[in-house]
């Protein structure tokens, strides 16, 4: 046993910013702000657009200024460079988040329990918003997007397979076709579904047909996301799977799968929110319903971007103040649902 | 390499003076090369290459880079078909038979010849545990007793005291050097009766090289051992038989093959005494 004293040392994380480093940085911000709230109050710059230069004006200025000052002319044109990506990333998140807040702003209103529980069939169009809610239109989104992903997971994730790793004579023209159909507009899925499964076929409106329209979009994002991810997985993974004496198919379903599989999960995401809030598809084939109608392959059906678009052009005020709040539920739908499989997917993954 | 001189690695080559003879380990009758050419497209990069490899023995195969001694060694597995413009000539028997015969069920050659490669390839989605044992869920094998298994190919692969508390952490949490001990251990466990290594430790720490070629001379008591290897002291410390490979500018051959102790003391060709010696390469 060892007597000597050694001092303690504790852990320290000596990258993390402190107050006293992150102090200038206040300083210029500060600056910034006080400044372009004079230089607007006392000169003709009047407006939004004139207090947003401005203020970009003077965010360039005192960036330069207070790291040509502290450090050097390098860190004053490196922090020009750092100001503009700020400001580019600014232009990206204002659109993104005036969007939600308009959503919020108009939708919270109508956002009441009522709606989660009741459908509209016993309330008329221009009853209050305190009267019926939109159980149905979930319901027949839940029933459209399951349906769609049961047909069009599997589908998608056999075409990146067999482009990928079987490398079949046709996978080129696969790839083509693959690449064709990703530019084909939703309204022409909706009318082909219309044209063979209803007409050609006499079959009526219901939820299954709407899936299968919305099947047409989501195969190809599946499969080409799906492609790019399986690119990724190294190939001496492969081989180190046949060497060990696997058929190529048991390589693949044990060893690249897995590997690969937070990427097809997001794969499979990426499909469900091209089609998720399609409207023009469903108007050919689901008919629209006001009531809940819990069997998705007979009898017209509800959806949350036919329930908005619905409710938009019956447009009184009582169905205008549905519609956003239709638009809200179907983005927190979408926002649940991405949390919950980015969860499942990042639970057991190597490295 | 240049600091290299002929005498000392003779020295480490004699040092563990192979008294392995061919054909003396009752082990089977080993694996053969005869003739065997091979082309990517219309490129010709093996000619009539002709090796024994004999049971129970290391042999090192050296020369310069491209002259084509991973195509020959991934020709002895099989692997080499895998790139689309290969094309084969020779046989490659396997206890007299040639495992390029039509009829032959592939992935039960994979599974009597194993691979390591050059970088560690633990499977990134399986635990250590599960790396070790993957080859026989990936063969559909069975056996009794997985965990012995475990234990054995760990403790073989020189691997099981550092990670016998740690078997259900992903693969890749190990160093490279443990990493590629695990590949070991992996092509272990389906008890092939070959083993190929194509230049396994030229990714590795000095420490771990050494580890790995412990790992060798101990395996090769119970199997035939090919190794592709840059490190001239390497061959000599853990190969019995080398076989040195040239290519001048056209396709590549085997300039000499011999017991190591005599490839690296007296080689009967000018060209393996200058690559030996650090001459060129
Ligand atoms: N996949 C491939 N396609 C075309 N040529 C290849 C391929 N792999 C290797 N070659 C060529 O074959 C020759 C031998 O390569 P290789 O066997 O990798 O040599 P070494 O392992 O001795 O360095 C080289 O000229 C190389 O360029
Ligand atoms: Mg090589």
């Amino acid at each position: 046993m060892s007597t000597s004293i050694a001092p303690q040392v504790l852990p320290e994380k000596p990258w993390r910013p402190t107050f006293k480093r992150v102090l200038p940085d206040l300083f210029g911000a500060l600056l910034t702000a006080v400044s372009t709230v004079l230089i607007v109050a006392v000169t003709p710059l009047k407006g939004k657009l004139g207090f947003s230069l401005t203020l970009i004006a003077m965010a360039l200025v005192f960036s330069v200024l207070i790291s040509g000052v502290r450090k050097d002319k390098k860190a004053a044109f490196n922090s020009v460079s750092t100001v503009f990506v700020y400001i580019a990333a600014t232009f990206v998140l204002i659109p993104l988040f005036s969007i939600l807040y308009e959503i919020y702003s108009r939708g919270v209103g109508a956002l009441t329990w009522g709606i989660f529980t009741k459908d509209m069939s016993l309330s008329s169009a221009d009853a209050p918003v305190s009267e019926g809610g939109l159980l149905h239109a979930i319901i027949g989104t839940l029933y459209l997007v399951a349906i769609a992903t049961i047909i069009s997971a599997p589908i998608g994730l056999l075409t990146a397979l067999y482009i990928v790793e079987v490398k079949g004579r046709a996978a080129g023209l696969v790839r083509f076709f693959v690449q064709a159909m990703s530019g084909v507009p939703s309204i022409v899925a909706g009318l082909f579904i219309y044209a063979v499964w209803m007409i050609g076929l006499g079959n009526s409106y219901n939820a299954g047909a709407g899936a299968a329209a919305l099947a047409i979009l989501m195969i190809p994002t599946v499969a080409r996301t799906s492609e790019e991810v399986l690119r990724l997985i190294p190939p001496d993974l492969r081989e180190a799977g046949l060497a060990l004496g696997a058929t190529q198919w048991r390589t693949v379903a044990m060893i690249i799968l897995p590997a690969a599989r937070s990427g097809l999960i997001t794969a499979i995401i990426l499909g469900i929110a091209r089609v998720a809030g399609e409207t023009a598809p469903l108007l050919l084939t689901i008919g629209g319903a006001d009531a809940i109608n819990l069997n998705p392959f007979s009898g017209n059906s509800s959806a949350l971007p036919y329930y908005v678009w619905k409710n938009l052009s019956l447009g009184n005020p009582e169905s205008i103040e549905r519609a956003w709040a239709g638009v809200m539920v179907l983005m927190l739908l979408v926002f649940i649902f991405f949390t919950l499989a980015r969860y499942f997917s990042g639970k057991r993954t190597g490295r | 390499m240049n600091d290299v001189h002929v005498s000392s690695l003779a020295d480490v080559a004699s040092n563990h003076a192979s008294k392995k003879q061919p054909g003396t380990a009752v082990l089977g009758t080993g694996l053969e090369a005869r003739g065997v050419h091979a082309w990517f497209g219309k490129k010709h990069v093996l000619e009539d290459i002709s090796l024994d490899f004999f049971p129970g023995t290391v042999t090192a195969l050296i020369g310069p880079s491209g002259c084509g001694k991973s195509t020959f060694i991934r020709i002895l597995n099989r692997m080499h078909e895998f790139i689309p413009t290969a094309a084969l000539a020779g046989e490659v028997l396997l206890e007299g038979k040639d495992i390029y015969e039509s009829g032959t069920d592939v992935t039960k050659i994979r599974l009597r010849i194993g691979m390591v490669f050059q970088k560690p390839n633990p499977f990134p989605s399986m635990t250590i545990k599960e790396n070790v044992l993957s080859g026989l869920r990936l063969a559909q094998l069975k056996v009794s007793g997985e965990d012995e298994l475990l234990e054995s190919c760990l403790r073989r692969a020189g691997l099981w005291e550092e990670v016998k508390d740690r078997l259900g952490e992903y693969g890749g949490a190990l160093s490279g050097g443990q990493q590629q001990r695990l590949c070991i251990a992996r092509s272990l466990a389906v008890n092939p009766q070959v083993l190929l290594m194509d230049e396994p430790c030229s990714a590795l720490d000095p420490g771990s090289t050494l580890r790995i070629e412990e790992t060798i001379r101990e395996l090769s008591s119970t199997m035939t051992i090919v190794i592709v290897t840059h490190n001239m002291q390497q061959a000599a410390r853990v190969s019995d038989y080398t076989g040195f490979f040239l290519s001048d500018g056209g396709p590549g051959r085997l300039i000499e093959s011999a017991p190591t102790s005599q490839i690296f003391s007296n080689p009967k060709e000018k060209r393996t005494e200058d690559y030996v010696t650090g001459r060129f390469g």
